[in-house]
């Protein structure tokens, strides 16, 4: 058993009879153990609704999923949540107003009962490149890109096997982007972490992951290695002009090129 | 449809603070920034937490409650905005100047659709039947490339995906017709090909209706290919005002360190250049 | 002084109880800012005060001890308040009838808010038949109307205090339920609960410190405005009898026994009347000012 995600025909309905909406329909892919998989696509594709699948927010409708070598529980024990954490899209929405930064990390330590706390907190901020003192700070008096290190530091927290990033480093300037993203490579070195990696950045996913799927309309339309996303060789139409758009608004990008 | 002759500058800003008296002590969100603006498109880039959003806001009068805006000059469409009251900020938002947030589900109203929302903001400043309304509002969510407007027109915002939430809110403040416009991050949760088709309608505005776009962005790559001219900012300060096309001759070392940095896909690399931030940025 | 002032306001506390006490610290700063906050916590403190030493403001036996000499007597330096009908001293009745007033207060609260935050909450939470069970239940007695049911419940008990705290306290914990329930409904929905779920936090937990810290405010918010109707429920049971029972010196009594006075000897129903107005005014003011001050994103 060495595959670290398993996902065989996911199917997602939201709402029910006339008014339901298949966000996901019949979706396969499989990450090996220490690999990270990218997922890009078109926006509205079910991209955010299958790493709900795989951290049991949504329950599926269809199909079969198998994470960490176990079909996935319908109450996950905790063992499991620690195993395999979820860094929302949205960093507005996804840390709680009224708990202190402080509080958003230590509250996943007391569940899982881990010790040093202090020191654990400590270190996830210097992980992430905040300072110290917004420790105690609440998330509306911190900027979106802060409060996005915020979001992955608590993942990170719980120093978890399997990371499912949900555009993690959307809300970054580059230079704190390039910092997470070596900090991600690092992590997985050492601790030979999976990541399953949703980006609209094709230059990030491409430098994150060894593999890529592109989606659209709640399907996969294609799996390459992401050697392919750098070159642009695709087979799907839609994968072609994901790609063509990548290449900068109208004008010429190669403006960027440091002589 | 304004008063404003063609060559005044649509936005002129100068000396302008921001600062929060948390009780903890004085946070100086913005330092003493200055920059007029005709009808192009300014990108703003810069470190995560120099206060690009708070500048949005302060223009929009909007900077929430211990936060106090201070400057010489913050005037908009000839308009001063520091000395305005509620009622002609109420007319002045929307109507001549408006912000797509950088967090745009968070300013949905999570317990009305996005159709009704939509429709609301038309209203508020064009005097239309509801029905027209609810046809503008359609118009607009095809228009950012909602694929199934009829849908998302009765989903409630956390029914939405990051992007649609993004579009919904696009469409909101697009409709309402404004000549400024602050686009705070407004293509973050898009994927490029929407992208793309999103910054061609805001590039229409400006070369057609003549709107001025102030374009914050973290996406170097967007910014230089989209923007006429880009204000880097650092701790609360411009420290650097380029033209667009010219951004690889930027001087300031922390430009230069963020086109470092930038992971690219015609070369792979094992690890990112970082940057050593110098303190001495922060001062003066 | 100084010092105490920097270890709260650190910018850098050393410890999650520094960091507490700030909190608490910064809440009163918020608070003490606003002058209406101020008027009505000096009134609500005032009535804690005069609950708490009011044997030695005002001699207990002058509460029940009748004068039928001095009977009816206008406010004078030995009587401030005046005396009523049977020639008791109104100052001492009404100080010894801030106990009272207070006890009313605090077992309502204590029975009221809780209740109706528990069962909206789960409810809430839980969805589905728990959710469906509990609203029924919630919407029987919110069909109750409120005098009536207190006035049916005394009248199946004895008349008395107790039974009209007790009748108050189970006709209004409805409403608690139904704001409470439909907070949890929208806090439910949000990414920082998936994000708490995602954790591993159990639903309990999940409950008591993601969802209870944001309903919260709205529950103690809405139980200090409810505490004016309250404290005129109680007031209105003992007009019409069925609360306390002469002699205590329940305000509302007082009220009442003085009513046939009213053209001649104003100051018999009207000073319980004013005690009344004044500790309901009070406790608005206090909620007014503790919705702003309760909201971290004010400060
Ligand atoms: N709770 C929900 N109820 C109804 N529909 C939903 C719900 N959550 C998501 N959807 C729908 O499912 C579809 C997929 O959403 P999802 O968030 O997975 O997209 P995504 O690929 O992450 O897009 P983006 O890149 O814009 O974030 C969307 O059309 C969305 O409207
Ligand atoms: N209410 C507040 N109280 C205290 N500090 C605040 C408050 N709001 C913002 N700040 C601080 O002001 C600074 C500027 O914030 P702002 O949101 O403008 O940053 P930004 O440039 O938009 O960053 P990002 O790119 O990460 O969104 C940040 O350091 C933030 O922590
Ligand atoms: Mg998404
Ligand atoms: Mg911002």
């Amino acid at each position: 058993m060495n595959e670290a995600i398993e996902v065989s025909d996911l199917e997602v309905t939201f709402g029910h009879g006339t008014k339901s909406f298949k966000a996901v329909q019949g979706v396969s892919f499989t990450v090996p153990f220490g690999q990270s998989f990218g997922l890009v696509g078109e926006s509205g594709s079910g991209k955010s609704t299958i790493l709900r699948a795989l951290s049991v927010l949504v329950r599926p409708s269809g199909g079969r999923l198998q994470v960490a070598g176990g079909p996935l529980p319908l109450h996950p024990p905790k063992t499991f949540r620690r195993r395999v954490q979820l860094v929302f899209q949205d960093p507005y929405a996804s840390l709680h107003p009224r708990h202190s930064i402080d509080r958003i990390l230590r509250e996943p330590l007391e569940v899982h009962g881990f010790d040093r706390r202090e020191e654990r907190i400590l270190q996830s901020l210097d992980e992430v490149g905040l300072p110290r003192r917004y420790r105690y700070r609440y998330p509306h008096q911190l900027s979106g890109g802060q409060r996005q290190r915020v979001a992955i530091a608590r993942a990170l927290v719980l120093e978890p096997e399997i990371l499912l990033l949900d555009e993690p480093t959307s809300a970054l300037d580059v230079s704190i982007q390039a910092e997470i993203l070596n900090l991600l490579s690092d992590l997985r070195e050492a601790r030979q972490l999976t990541y399953l990696l949703v980006s609209h950045n094709l230059a990030v996913v491409a430098h994150m992951c060894d593999r890529v799927a592109i989606m659209s309309q709640g399907k996969i339309v294609e799996v390459t290695d992401s050697r392919h996303l750098r070159t642009g060789t695709f087979t799907h139409p839609y994968s072609q002009q994901l790609w063509a758009s990548s290449q900068g608004y109208f004008r010429d990008p190669a403006v960027l090129d440091v002589g | 449809m304004t008063s404003i002759s063609p060559e005044a500058p649509l936005l002129e800003v100068e000396g302008l603070r921001v600062s929060f008296a948390t009780q903890r002590g004085l946070v100086e969100a913005v330092r003493g920034v200055s920059f007029a603006m005709g009808r192009e498109k300014l990108g703003i880039v810069g470190e995560s937490g120099s206060g690009k959003s708070t500048i949005g806001r302060a223009l929009m009068r909007l900077v929430p409650s211990p936060g106090v805006v201070t400057g010489q000059k913050l005037k908009v469409g000839g308009k001063d905005v520091l000395s305005a009251n509620e009622r002609d900020l109420q007319g002045l938002r929307g109507g001549k100047i408006a912000m797509i947030m950088q967090d745009p589900k968070f300013s949905l109203n999570p317990v009305m659709r996005i159709g009704t929302q939509i429709e609301e903001a038309i209203r508020m400043h064009r005097r239309v039947t509801r029905k027209a309304a609810r046809a503008h509002a359609m118009e607009a969510l095809l228009a950012v490339r909602i694929s199934n407007p009829e849908r998302v027109y009765h989903c409630f915002p956390h029914e939405l995906s990051g992007g649609m939430g993004q579009r919904a809110m696009i469409a909101m403040m697009l409709s309402t017709q404004p000549d400024v416009l602050i686009a705070d991050e407004p293509t973050s949760a898009l994927d490029v090909t929407v992208q793309a088709q999103v910054l061609a309608i805001l590039d229409d505005l400006v070369s057609r209706r003549g709107m001025g776009l102030i374009m914050i962005s973290h996406d170097l790559e967007l910014v230089a290919s989209f923007c006429d001219r880009v204000l880097v900012m650092y701790a609360g300060r411009i420290v650097e005002t380029l033209e667009a096309s010219a951004l690889s001759r930027a001087v300031h070392p922390y430009t230069r360190g963020l086109i470092a940095c930038l992971p690219r896909l015609s070369e792979a690399s094992s690890r990112l250049q970082t940057m050593q931030r110098d303190p001495a940025w922060s001062q003066v | 002084m100084n010092n105490a002032r920097s270890w709260l306001l650190a910018d850098q506390p050393a410890s999650p109880l520094q960091a507490r006490m700030g909190r608490f610290y910064t809440s009163w700063l918020a608070l003490s800012a606003n002058p209406l906050a101020l008027i009505g916590l000096a009134i609500v403190v005032l009535l804690l005060l005069s609950a708490l030493l009011a044997p030695w403001i005002a001699p207990r036996d002058a509460v029940y001890v009748q004068n039928l000499d001095g009977r009816l007597q206008p406010p004078s330096l030995l009587h401030w308040f005046g005396t009523d009908e049977l020639g008791r001293d109104l100052f001492a009745r009404v100080v010894h009838g801030s106990r009272i007033t207070l006890m009313i207060v605090a077992l309502v609260a204590i029975i009221v808010g809780p209740l109706g935050l528990i069962i909206g909450m789960v409810a809430g939470y839980v969805g589905g038949w728990t959710d469906r069970i509990l609203m029924r239940l919630t919407d029987i007695f919110l069909a109750f109307p409120r005098l009536v049911l207190a006035l049916a419940f005394v009248a199946a008990l004895r008349p008395g205090i107790e039974s009209a705290i007790l009748a108050i306290a189970i006709t209004s914990w409805p409403p608690y339920a139904r704001l409470a329930r439909a907070e949890t409904l929208m806090i439910r929905r949000s990414d920082f609960i998936a994000a708490a779920i995602a954790q591993g936090a159990s639903a309990p937990r999940i409950i008591r410190r993601y969802v209870m810290p944001l309903c919260m405010p709205s529950v103690v918010i809405r139980l200090t405005l409810d505490m004016a109707g309250i404290i005129l429920t109680a007031a209105g049971l003992g007009f019409l009898g069925l609360g306390a029972q002469p002699p205590s010196p329940e305000w509302g009594a007082m009220v009442a026994a003085g009513r046939g006075y009213v053209l001649d000897q104003w100051w018999v129903s009207t000073i319980p009347g004013i005690a009344i107005l004044l500790v309901s005014l009070g406790f608005n003011l206090l909620g007014d000012g503790l919705r702003d001050a309760l909201d971290p994103r004010q400060s």
